[in-house]
């Protein structure tokens, strides 16, 4: 029909050429040569202070790295990655201590203009530095009266500030970079860097303990539940960089905190490497809600360019009673492999995945997760939507599995994908094991297309097009869009609508 | 108000004509009865009016109000004042009813240039329409047509034109599937409209809903084709002796 070509060519057209945030930026850059060697990381150490106990956890998880093999499993497709072609390290070169906007390099100011971050946050931001954020702070306080939320930004391998931690210190939360939290609270990191992601847990996570560069760091007492939402900007601008965030939070007995993590990347023919890992530690009756809407540059209509977004984030809830949920949407990267999981260890603990991932023009997604049983009476659920358009491939995999001793655990597994056009893929891999007989699990999948039936429905009362498909999409994902914290429900919302506009053939 | 003049259109898919040189007239505030045996091109020619991209015109002209809308998609035409009230209504999941008339009725305005309705006068609106449908506010919330009888969903319909306010409504067999109650029910609802400036085409198997929807005109469809036309009649003669002789006359 004629309706799916001219449906193909509007894709082309709006979602994959139109990236929004396709910019780059001129920025006067530190960088270490390219290539990876143990100097490298020495490097990479020195550059962030570290102290030598940390050094050593780098080598020991490079030297594992130099035995293991790139994994092939996933239903992803890419030539080979030359890691001697990639500076594994590119920071802002800042002046000492600026104290003014004006003392700032201008270039940078302008990105965070570009995203769409206000004046005064951009201020903040752009960071005059840390030494003085507190008046900062102080001045930005009724500014963010509102918003609540704190922002710490990752521009390529470095964090360049962090907001609110003045106040956040107040309430016993610590929120700063990892990079500083090894410098200021090594006995934290020491204790639990590591302990959910192992170093020697798979090629990208073994990869990213070695030669990480910066990432979050949150810390919620015992008792405290965090009085804003905590948010990562990630950015990743430097031509053949590869970014590799870690990221840490520990939720101690009773804490509650919201987490968030937005990304974007510059419009480049080179494919880009992101390879993060993200931890996090629930202890006894504690609860973490992390949500990540993704957007980096998913590469052009041929599918050149674009971010390689392989990505380890796994959840431990070690206490019992506690309780982590994952909230994605996925929009970017030319290729996606990630799974966020839960390791519901204590009694009665419980997991949530909630996933929307939208993939278009040639973008490759193998996503889902890992629910593990390991403690009594412990619960998940994972409701994940694909929606696939163009010539993309979705995939969603994921496992759950008792362990023997877990009695009465429970799943609930719902699956559904979208297909827009017909020239795109679905595909569901679940793996299910149960090896106690008391365990209960339910799976459910539905692959549906966007029927020419619902949209003329839809346009025959007056809603044009772009609308309807937008209206259509929405109601699909509602499930996923509700599990988002307010402000970022709508901007996802939007970014769906984005992504597919007058996408149904 | 609309004018069919000799309609040939075809199955974009495989080519097949469905309509073969259809001429039919509607006056402003005519309600007008499209009758035929099945297969004879009834719900084509809503689809056809509402502007279906599965179906391609390949001769003749659609003229309303004197214009021709063949260039129109559905959602102009709808804008413009044209509703199909579905035989088969679509199920839209998680998309509250009421969200969708909001949506629906905000963009009919806005292509009329006019601002979106505030708030507390849509809900005003769809209460009143809802009550005399005798319809529950608390199945507004729900997804439109998820799990909606088919009652509930042919009352939706007529729900979602009462709120629309069209000029030229097109009922597709909104008979089938109701009970006795629910079709005194919508068919109140659709005589309420009846305007010296609205005109209704009813499509219809059966007599029994031309007794609660009086007609002033009865046309009979057979291959695409007005074959004959007449008064209200004309139902009530084609259900005591059928469609054969109707067709044998044409033949």
């Amino acid at each position: 029909m004629p309706a799916v070509q001219d449906t193909i060519d509007r894709v082309r057209k709006i979602d994959v050429d139109q990236y929004k945030y396709g910019f780059q930026t001129e920025i006067a850059m530190d960088k270490a040569p390219k290539g990876l060697s143990e100097d490298i990381i020495r490097f990479i150490s020195a550059k962030k202070d570290e102290p030598s106990w940390m050094l050593e956890w780098r080598l020991e998880a490079y030297r594992r790295w130099l035995t293991l093999d790139e994994p092939t499993w996933a239903r992803v497709h890419y030539p080979k990655i030359d890691f001697q072609d990639i500076y594994f390290y590119a920071a802002p070169k800042s002046t000492p201590g600026p104290t003014s906007l004006s003392d700032v390099d201008p270039e940078l100011l302008k990105v965070y203009e570009k995203l769409g971050i206000p004046l005064r946050e951009q201020e903040i931001l752009a960071g005059v530095q840390k030494t003085d954020a507190s008046e900062l702070e102080e001045v930005s306080d009724n500014v963010y009266k509102s918003g609540r939320v704190a922002v710490d930004a990752v521009f390529d391998s470095v964090s360049v500030v962090t907001t609110f931690k003045k106040e956040l210190a107040q309430a016993g939360v610590i929120f700063c970079s990892i990079s500083e939290a090894i410098r200021e609270h090594p006995e934290l990191v020491k204790k639990y860097l590591g302990s959910v992601v192992p170093t020697s847990d798979n090629y990208y996570a073994t990869l990213n303990s070695a030669v990480f560069t910066d990432g979050s760091f949150v810390f919620v007492p015992k008792g405290v539940r965090c009085p804003m939402e905590l948010s990562t900007y990630f950015r990743m601008n430097e031509k053949n960089t590869g970014q590799f965030e870690r990221t840490l939070i520990i939720a101690e007995e009773g804490a509650y905190v919201s987490y968030l993590e937005g990304c974007t990347a510059p419009q480049r023919d080179e494919n880009q490497l992101h390879a993060a890992v993200v931890e996090l530690v629930a202890l006894d009756d504690a609860e973490i809600k992390y949500s990540t809407v993704q957007n980096w540059y998913p590469g052009d209509a041929e599918g050149k360019g674009g971010i390689y977004n392989f990505v380890t984030k796994r959840g431990d809830c070690r206490g019992d009673r506690s309780k982590i949920s994952w909230t994605q949407v996925e929009t970017g990267s030319a290729i996606t492999w990630k799974y966020p999981s839960c390791i519901l260890r204590g009694d009665d603990s419980s997991g949530e995945f909630y996933s929307i991932a939208v993939s278009n023009g040639y973008q490759q997604v193998d996503s889902g997760t890992k629910m593990i049983h390991l403690g009594k009476n412990t619960s998940s659920r994972i409701i994940s939507k694909g929606i696939a358009a163009g010539f993309s491939q979705n995939t969603y995999r994921g496992q759950v599995s008792a362990h023997r001793k877990a009695t009465n655990a429970r799943n609930f597994t719902n699956c559904d994908s979208l297909l827009i056009g017909d020239q795109c893929g679905a595909h569901t891999v679940p793996y299910m094991e149960a090896k106690n007989s008391t365990a209960q699990f339910e799976h459910e999948a539905t692959t549906s297309k966007i029927s020419e039936d619902q949209k003329f429905y839809v346009m025959q009362r007056g809603i044009p097009e772009e609308e309807a498909i937008a209206l259509i999409v929405n109601g699909f994902v509602k499930d996923v869009i509700q599990q988002l914290p307010m402000e970022f429900a709508v901007e996802a919302q939007k970014l769906i609508g984005i992504s597919l506009e007058g996408s149904v053939g | 108000m609309l004018e069919i003049r000799n309609l040939h259109a075809r199955i974009v898919d495989d080519g097949t004509e469905i309509i073969r040189g259809l001429n039919l007239t509607v006056k402003a505030g005519e309600v007008a009865a499209i009758m035929g045996p099945n297969g004879s091109g009834k719900s084509t020619l809503s689809y056809i009016l509402a502007g279906r991209e599965d179906y391609e015109v390949t001769e003749g002209d659609i003229l309303y109000n004197g214009q021709s809308i063949l260039e129109m998609d559905p959602a102009e035409r709808a804008t413009s004042g044209i509703f199909l009230a579905f035989q088969y209504p679509m199920e839209i999941p998680g998309v509250a009813t009421m969200e969708f008339l909001k949506v629906a009725m905000n963009e009919q305005r806005k292509a009329r240039g006019e601002e979106p309705l505030k708030i507390p006068e849509f809900l005003k609106r769809v209460k009143e329409a809802a009550a005399s449908l005798s319809m529950d506010m608390a199945m507004l919330k729900r997804p439109l047509n998820v799990g909606f009888s088919g009652g509930e969903k042919k009352r939706a319909e007529i729900l979602q034109m009462k709120l629309l306010e069209p000029k030229l409504c097109v009922l597709d067999e909104t008979d089938s599937g109701l009970d006795i109650d629910a079709l005194k029910i919508v068919s109140d609802g659709v005589n309420a409209l009846r305007a010296p400036d609205r005109a209704f085409l009813v499509i219809t198997h059966y007599q029994r809903l031309l007794e609660h929807i009086v007609p002033d005109s009865v046309h009979v469809l057979y291959r695409g084709q007005v074959i004959k036309s007449g008064d209200k009649s004309l139902a009530l003669d084609l259900e005591a002796n059928g469609y054969a002789g109707v067709i044998g006359e044409a033949a």
